[in-house]
């Protein structure tokens, strides 16, 4: 399987405080690739780097084969699309207008594009098309997010904390579209603290510490015991079909 | 598969409904154009003096009578003004608002128009207005530019919305003691009460010369802003959504910093601090154009124009006399809706 994105030991932070601390990952088309790690591990910041909002200081990341460096704006925006954590809209516009913004990196408007049909289908919000985005629940709004990101047509989707504040329906319900997703061979890569999901519905698995990747490998590989132990200072039980889920402290 | 059916059909009539909606909000657009400009024809046919209307619009086009002189001199600069303050003013509150994700972002809450305005008086009190008549106009643009950057450096900070505010209030508190200090050191009375109409607001003795030093920077500055508009709508979804969707987040922040100081600072040049006027118009619209800021600045203009012409009508039908000026009553009327907006937006949190 090949990568579409990777990073290859690279510093990154913000100021003169260093983040990412010689990271080196990689991430495979058609995989759900998830990052956990503790708090500050710099999860978000490998995702910031990967989209060039924040530049590495040293190191090499490339996006579908080519060096970030020398991705223009436009490249990197039809490459990747990106799913903010606690993402949501300011202003209560419609579903679908919300679901046409992932359609600006290619520069076009709301003109019945099938991608925008597209997408709000698979995401199931093209129910919502009409209702403004305060008429929608927590879950129903973080899926018309997801389907703006499916808009773009990215091979790459970075989410950082997709389940945060959603109900565990809804949680595995976005898991679901994000596998779904990485079906048809998307790149998706999701930051996330809940290692159930995460050993639940991801192919692969990058364990950050400080900085650092300390583990990465399938979900058994990567969130071994004595990964768990040292990376976040747990123990835990593993349910049927692997699902990892936190126990005691050590 | 029944599943998907269900919802293509579903979907088509809710796509119709969206374009049903871009329909009305074209009607409106077209309804607030021919608003300004009808409460612009009203406008320029009050004042004091008692002229027919016949004899006024014929002094348009005649080249000597006293009805020219009221027409060309007094009452058409008077009404166009308006249209290009309230324009100004309109777009700038809507651009701010979009750019800040903040309903209570507008040039005179966020301190960009008394800073304007102290920018004039010391064009004023140092006598550097006397100097070239575009002096004036660009110390005001100065003025707004600082705050305005002051905003840009703010808000690249990731301060709070309400921090944005509070930072504005203390910035339009600054200016406005400042000005107060010039106009208490300020050599002749003339002076003084040409600094009270910069903090109050009047298009009172307003010439063609002040519309013509007034337009190019305010037309400069909407086009900015509308230029700016479709990224204001990808700030919807937060900066580094925008970001990702190819958005340069900072060009758009400079951008919007710069056209709205162009704007508000070449309408307070001419008109004074005329406020509320960006607050109240953008939010009474925005439910008519789906809650998107890149169809609400233009809007926002025509809206800006016709509330501040109505105004100015309003005061020389309260007070013939003059004494009630435009920016109060503007203030009379964005005041108590601002405090709404905060009342409201406190229950919806």
């Amino acid at each position: 399987m090949s990568n579409a994105l990777s990073f290859t030991n690279v510093r990154a932070g913000y100021g003169g405080k260093m983040v990412l601390d010689g990271a080196s990952a990689s991430f495979a088309a058609g995989n759900v690739t998830g990052i956990v790690g503790p708090n500050g591990a710099g999860k978000t910041t490998l995702l910031r780097v990967a989209l060039g909002i924040i530049a590495a200081d040293t190191g090499n990341v490339a996006v579908l084969g080519r060096c970030l460096k020398e991705c223009s704006r436009e490249y990197l925006s039809r490459s990747i699309a990106y799913l903010p954590q606690e993402g949501s809209a300011q202003w209560p516009m419609l579903a679908r207008r919300v679901v046409t913004l992932g359609r600006m990196p290619h520069g076009a408007r709301d003109d019945g594009l099938s991608a925008i049909d597209d997408a709000m289908l698979r995401a199931d919000v093209a129910q919502f098309a009409s209702r403004r985005m305060d008429e929608l629940s927590a879950g129903e709004r973080a899926r018309v997010l997801l389907a703006r990101t499916l808009a773009t047509q990215a091979p790459i989707l970075l989410v950082d904390e997709p389940a945060a504040h959603l109900d565990p329906a809804h949680q595995l319900r976005l898991m679901e579209l994000l596998r779904a997703e990485a079906a048809r061979g998307v790149a998706v890569v999701i930051t996330l603290h809940d290692l159930a999901l995460a050993s639940r519905f991801c192919d692969a698995i990058v364990v950050m510490q400080s900085g650092k990747v300390a583990a990465q490998g399938t979900p058994a590989e990567a969130l071994s015991d004595a990964a768990l132990a040292n990376v976040f200072g747990i123990r835990a039980i593993r349910a049927d079909g692997g699902a990892v889920v936190p126990w005691a402290r050590l | 598969m029944d599943g998907v059916l269900q919802d293509n059909v579903e979907a088509n009539p809710a796509t119709g409904a969206a374009f049903a909606r871009v329909d009305h909000a074209t009607w409106l657009t077209i309804f607030l154009c021919v608003l300004a400009l009808s409460l612009a024809a009203i406008s320029f046919a009050i004042g004091p003096a008692d002229i027919s209307l016949s004899d006024l619009f014929g002094g348009l086009f005649a080249s000597h009578s006293s009805a020219t002189i009221i027409a060309r001199e007094i009452r058409l600069p008077r009404a166009l003004l308006a249209l290009v303050v309230g324009g100004a003013l309109g777009a700038s509150g809507a651009a701010l608002q979009g750019l800040f994700r903040n309903p209570l972002a507008d040039p005179g809450v966020t301190g960009v128009t008394s800073s304007a305005g102290l920018g004039a008086v010391i064009a004023m009190y140092f006598g550097l207005a006397a100097v070239n008549p575009i002096v004036l106009p660009a110390c005001a643009i100065a003025g707004a530019v600082a705050t305005s950057t002051i905003l840009y450096f703010l808000s690249r900070a990731n301060a709070e919305r309400t921090a944005l505010i509070l930072a504005g209030a203390a910035i339009a508190s600054l200016a406005t003691a400042l000005t107060a200090l010039a106009m208490s050191l300020a050599p002749n009375p003339y002076a003084i009460s040409e600094m009270v109409r910069w903090m109050m607001g009047s298009l009172k003795d307003t010439t063609l010369a002040d519309f013509y030093l007034a337009v190019p920077p305010v037309v400069i500055g909407i086009a900015l802003l509308m230029w700016s508009a479709r990224s204001l709508d990808a700030l919807t979804l937060g900066e580094e959504a925008a970001f990702s969707l190819g958005v340069n987040v900072h060009a758009i922040r400079r951008r919007v910093v710069i056209g709205v100081a162009l704007a508000t600072g070449a309408a307070t040049a001419a008109a004074g601090a005329v406020s509320f006027v960006g607050l109240v118009v953008p939010h009474l619209l925005r439910p008519f154009y789906g809650y998107e800021p890149a169809r609400l600045i233009f809007p926002s203009a025509l809206g800006g124009a016709a509330l501040v012409t109505a105004a100015d009508i309003a005061v020389r039908l309260i007070a013939p006399d003059g004494q009630l000026l435009v920016g109060v009553m503007t203030a009379m009327l964005g005041a108590p809706f601002f405090i709404w907006l905060i009342v409201r937006m406190r229950s919806e949190a």
